[in-house]
């Protein structure tokens, strides 16, 4: 639950490098990507004495920690004013400035993410994964160091989340700390349960429902002074129906 | 020839906060035998198997294996040579029948090695060669404890320990469970310790048996005189 911690370590990378240094979008996008990885390994070992909810506190309490490292570091982040003017990325001379460009740069890390997800899923080590999902304490007697292996996993998702944090760093051109808290963990953890557990598609509709969702609702026609509550409002009230009478998400496999 | 003591617990005490589950646990397991551990609920019967893996800490004592100190870890408990199959069958229920299995022999290493003990324990249990890309999930409660013991077969074992096994499955699928186990031991000579409630199921294939009272144990004998001194009597119905 602090996928928005390393979302915003790659945002926060790519926005550093491409507004301070001459590295370009790819360069930044590898070092942000290493510097999760970095980071995940190093809170990852520290997690691991946690268990359940400890475990999840813990993980939000790394969110915090970024999101206060990148509010008060102002010498590099500039605190709250955020960093404007992140250029868009260009590769063998095609511009990402056009939006279209940028739709299809997008489309393709999204195949590659999805790929390799889907690698993991099907290997043995996702065969292990889902034996530790279903009983770690089984999954143990047989000789496997299920620390080991959520690390690695832990690693990866991180290092996933700091490539989609590049790629809103240079769509947007401007971040602040705002878009890094714990309730963006939040957002994405209900993508994720919404969507449907221990399912790849599940993660996608999920994304698609939950974000296009608010922007269907603009044509609804709410009074336009309480339009923005109101949205809130029915989407909330959709996530409750949803949790109570689909508890596995939309085309989940597994229930919480 | 007198049999080799495998597996030994030496003087073993377990506590859960300030309840004091297991108190000077003194067992043993010799090669090729089947031993039964019997008590009422709450004994410290299943303690003394999650004890052996180190699932739950031990207090004081120690665990030996051919007579040398062992780490109650479970790791280093496999690689000896010692198979655990849980109470409730615990299965994988979202993965197949096969990849149970090769989850089972994940100290094999060898992926030629592995497929021939997959191969081997389905001549034990032609049940789940028949089906062995189903879901585990989709089995039968009686299948499934046939394929969590022929998981927990898959290190090849010198020693298994079995938690409640005909626990929650009906009075036919309990004779087919415990003639496998027999099958075991007799085929593989594998030593098996036993946990079951079923007592009586239990003493007509088992070679020795240990009474537990809360936490103690109260007797250790060959089954048929545990049968005839009276102390099951005494112990669960008071």
């Amino acid at each position: 639950m602090t996928h928005a911690a390393f979302y915003g370590i790659g945002a926060y990378t790519t926005a550093i490098l491409l507004t301070k240094s001459g590295v370009g979008f790819f360069g930044a996008l590898v070092l942000g990507i290493a510097i999760a990885t970095a980071v995940s390994l190093l809170i990852g070992v520290v997690l691991s004495r946690f268990k359940g909810d400890y475990y999840a506190l813990g993980t939000l309490g790394f969110n915090t920690i970024v999101f206060g490292a990148f509010l008060n570091w102002k010498n590099l982040t500039q605190g709250s004013l955020g960093i404007p003017g992140i250029s868009r990325p260009e590769l063998f001379g095609i511009n990402f400035t056009n939006n279209f460009n940028f739709l299809i740069l997008a489309l393709i890390f999204l195949i590659l993410a999805y790929s390799v997800a889907r690698f993991v899923a099907n290997s043995p080590f996702g065969r292990v994964l889902k034996a530790i999902r279903e009983d770690e304490t089984v999954i143990s007697v047989f000789g496997y160091d299920t620390l080991h292996y959520k690390l690695v996993v832990f690693v990866i998702s991180a290092a996933m989340a700091a490539v989609a944090g590049s790629l809103f760093a240079s769509y947007i051109t401007f971040i602040d700390p705002s878009g890094f808290r714990v309730a963006e963990s939040m957002f994405i953890l209900a993508i994720i349960i919404l969507g449907g557990l221990a399912n790849l598609r599940g993660s996608l509709l999920g994304a698609f429902f939950l974000i296009l969702l608010p922007e269907v609702m603009r044509f609804v026609g709410f009074p336009s002074d309480i339009e923005a509550q109101m949205r809130q409002v029915v989407y909330g009230v959709i996530l409750i129906l949803l949790m109570l009478y689909r508890p596995q998400g939309l085309i989940g496999e597994y229930k919480l | 020839m007198e049999k080799e003591i495998l597996l030994q617990l030496h003087d073993v005490s377990v506590r859960f906060g300030g309840v004091r589950a297991l108190d000077g646990i003194d067992i043993s397991l010799d090669q090729g035998e089947i031993v039964a551990l019997m008590g009422p609920n709450g004994a410290g019967k299943s303690t003394i198997i999650k004890a052996i893996f180190g699932l739950v800490p031990i207090r004081s004592g120690e665990v030996l294996w051919h007579g040398k100190k062992i780490l109650p870890v479970p790791h280093e408990v496999v690689q000896r040579g010692i198979s655990f199959v849980p109470q409730g069958r615990r299965v994988f229920s979202c993965l197949t029948i096969e990849e149970n299995l090769e989850i089972g022999g994940f100290i094999v290493g060898d992926k030629k090695e592995l497929n021939r003990r997959i191969a081997q324990v389905m001549e034990t249990f032609p049940v789940l060669k028949q089906r062995r890309a189903s879901k585990a999930g989709m089995l039968s409660g009686g299948q499934q404890q046939m394929l969590a013991l022929a998981r927990g077969l898959m290190t090849e074992p010198k020693v298994l320990l079995l938690d409640e096994p005909s626990l929650g499955l009906a009075p036919k699928i309990v004779k087919e469970v415990f003639a496998k186990i027999k099958e075991i031991n007799d085929k593989h000579k594998t030593a098996i310790l036993v946990v079951e409630h079923n007592i009586k199921s239990l003493l007509d294939i088992a070679d020795r048996g240990y009474v537990l009272d809360n936490g103690r144990v109260a007797t250790g004998d060959a089954s048929q005189r545990i049968l005839e001194s009276g102390i099951l009597e005494k112990i669960f119905l008071g």
